[in-house]
């Protein structure tokens, strides 16, 4: 069941999978000042996959997010994103960022952070139009927020916050979902309301890619998971995450086993690029 | 009424106004960036730093916008490349640059012979002898800026609330910062006859921060912080006129006495207000 990508694949597949994939890359490493976050990844995303990201603190998970946003440039390897290199189709990309890189206190409500998502397809000098309000106004619809929207979004639960940001990836109409940790530390019913948006947007045809610490969550609701740390361990349906063998190579020292229950000890705040002043020791 | 209208026959008196009211709102509108930025510091350091090009300027004979502007505009544009591929801190970087600017200017200073009281007047501001040629100049500059702001605060706004997901989605996040550096050298270098450059931080970041005690919606902000910047500089130069102290700090401490008396009567932080600390964001409600 489980596909290693160290495994050789065929030349002709390989093209196959490059042309039907929206996120495609091929020995990729990459990472901050000069320390490497993931090395040699392999990873291919076809269109319409809702894909889960895991692994444990420090394995990269945020790193290849932003690889695959443009954000940060491969050292080596090659990436593809929506058939062209990364960043160049940046108005088919939505990508929502980790809740703790967000200043909560700016003065602006849950309809302006929404609306924010139709700026890069209104250009410079145009004001938001007719089809920009009823997209805004769909999307809080759609993630239950619409009572909210002359909120300031320093007043929301954790959970609100995080129906606020997949609302403006929503408004920007995009072919690929790009969500750092959307499901994390929030309440049951939101985990639920949001995955079911994700899964509805899937099936659609948009791909879906998010990083999760929560493994159950990972397991049940997405389609596809890759485990990484630092490489790709496994990659395929999201049964895989339930194999032990997989979980011991994805998460190594995090892992506590009691009795016959494997539990994954992990903290779920965590930004890949330390925090100025904070020091995380993730590397063995 | 008489005591309104009598300085306002003088035509310097006039030139005075205009030039205020054009720092007040041009510093208002960048400054509302600059506060949500954090970037206060910043907008001090560049002020510090352009204090060697107006000595040049004048040592040479050129006009003082030009030299301030060139000097102001090369540290803003340094600053923003040192914080980009920050091995060091960047308030370190600043205080750095801000200081040795600074002192480069004051030594030029000292160099020229004798007493220069139009160079003073940059340190403190001294408004009421800007010139019909400087004003118009200022004016042109100003238009620039707020023309560049109207096309493009919407980009600005969100690189500056979510610089990765702006980027991700295309906007070209480090060119507006770029440009926004260089909307602050221009703004400082609009304002620096009217407070000078030691006071011009309060202009930038005062009437920016008195709005966000009173708003949680970044247009509204921009707005009510105009009008603090515009009205502000009316005041405080009549102030002066009347009381004959100095102009440049007489708006600045109005400004101030504005800031306090809204923090102590606002509607979300002040002592009569009602009590609703999540208004203006703060602690998270969960």
């Amino acid at each position: 069941m489980i596909e290693s990508h160290t495994e050789p694949v065929h030349e002709h597949d390989a093209m196959h999978i490059r042309a039907h994939s929206d996120v495609w890359l091929s020995g990729v490493t990459a990472g901050y000042a000069d320390r490497a976050a993931i090395e040699n990844v392999d990873l291919a995303v076809e269109s319409g996959t809702l894909l889960a990201v895991v692994g444990p603190n420090g394995a990269g998970k945020s790193t290849l997010l932003k690889v695959m946003a443009g954000l940060l440039p491969a050292w080596r390897g090659r990436v593809e994103v929506l058939g062209a290199a990364p960043g160049r189709e940046a108005r088919r990309i939505a990508y929502v960022p980790q809740a703790e890189t967000v200043d909560w206190a700016f003065p602006v409500t849950v309809a302006d952070v929404v609306m924010m998502g139709r700026y890069p397809a209104l250009g410079p000098l145009r004001r938001p139009g007719r089809l920009d309000r009823r997209l805004v106004d769909e999307a809080l619809e759609q993630v239950g927020m619409a009572d909210h929207r002359r909120t300031q979004i320093g007043r929301l639960s954790g959970g609100q916050r995080r129906r606020v940001f997949l609302a403006r990836a929503l408004a920007a109409e995009p072919a690929l979902y790009l969500l750092d940790e959307p499901v994390t530390g929030i309440d049951a019913t939101t985990q639920e309301d949001l995955m079911d948006i994700l899964e509805t947007e899937s099936r659609r045809g948009r791909t879906v890619v998010a990083t999760t610490h929560d493994l159950a969550c990972a397991a049940q609701r997405f389609q596809r998971v890759a485990a990484i740390n630092r490489r790709v361990i496994a990659d395929g349906p999201a049964s895989i995450i339930l194999d032990p063998d997989v979980l011991a190579r994805t998460y190594g020292g995090h892992l506590l086993v009691l009795g016959d229950q494997t539990v994954v000890i992990d903290d779920a705040h965590h930004h890949d690029q330390p925090v100025e002043g904070e020091i995380h020791y993730h590397d063995q | 009424m008489e005591a309104l209208l009598e300085p306002i026959q003088f035509q310097f008196f006039q030139r005075a106004l205009l030039a205020s009211v054009l720092a007040g709102v041009v510093c208002a509108v960048v400054g509302s960036y600059v506060v949500l930025k954090g970037l206060a510091f910043i907008g001090d350091a560049v002020a510090h730093a352009a204090f060697p090009g107006v000595v040049v300027a004048f040592m040479v004979g050129g006009p003082y916008v030009i030299g301030g502007g060139i000097a102001a505009f090369l540290t803003a544009i340094s600053i923003g490349w040192v914080s980009r591929r920050a091995h060091l801190r960047v308030d370190t970087a600043i205080g750095v640059v801000f200081a040795g600017t600074f002192a480069l200017g004051i030594l030029l200073y000292s160099m020229i012979e004798g007493f220069v009281g139009d160079l003073f007047g940059f340190l403190v501001g001294n408004v009421l002898a800007i010139g019909a040629a400087d004003l118009v100049g200022l004016l042109i500059l100003g238009a620039i800026v707020l023309a560049v702001v109207a096309v493009l605060w919407k980009e600005l706004l969100y690189a500056t609330f979510d610089p990765l997901g702006a980027a991700a989605s295309g906007l070209p996040v480090a060119g507006l910062e770029y440009l926004f550096l260089g909307l602050v050298a221009l703004t400082i270098v609009i304002s620096l006859q009217a407070v000078g450059i030691i006071l011009v931080v309060a202009m930038l970041v005062t009437p920016a921060a008195t709005a966000q005690l009173l708003t949680v919606r970044f247009a509204r902000l921009v707005m009510v912080a105009t009008v603090i910047g515009a009205s502000t500089a009316v005041v405080g130069l009549y102030l002066s006129y009347w009381f004959d102290v100095a102009s440049g700090a007489t708006i600045v401490l109005v400004q101030t006495s504005v800031f306090v008396v809204t923090l102590a009567l606002g509607p979300n932080s002040g002592f009569l207000g009602r009590r609703r600390p999540a208004e203006t964001g703060g602690a998270p409600a969960s």
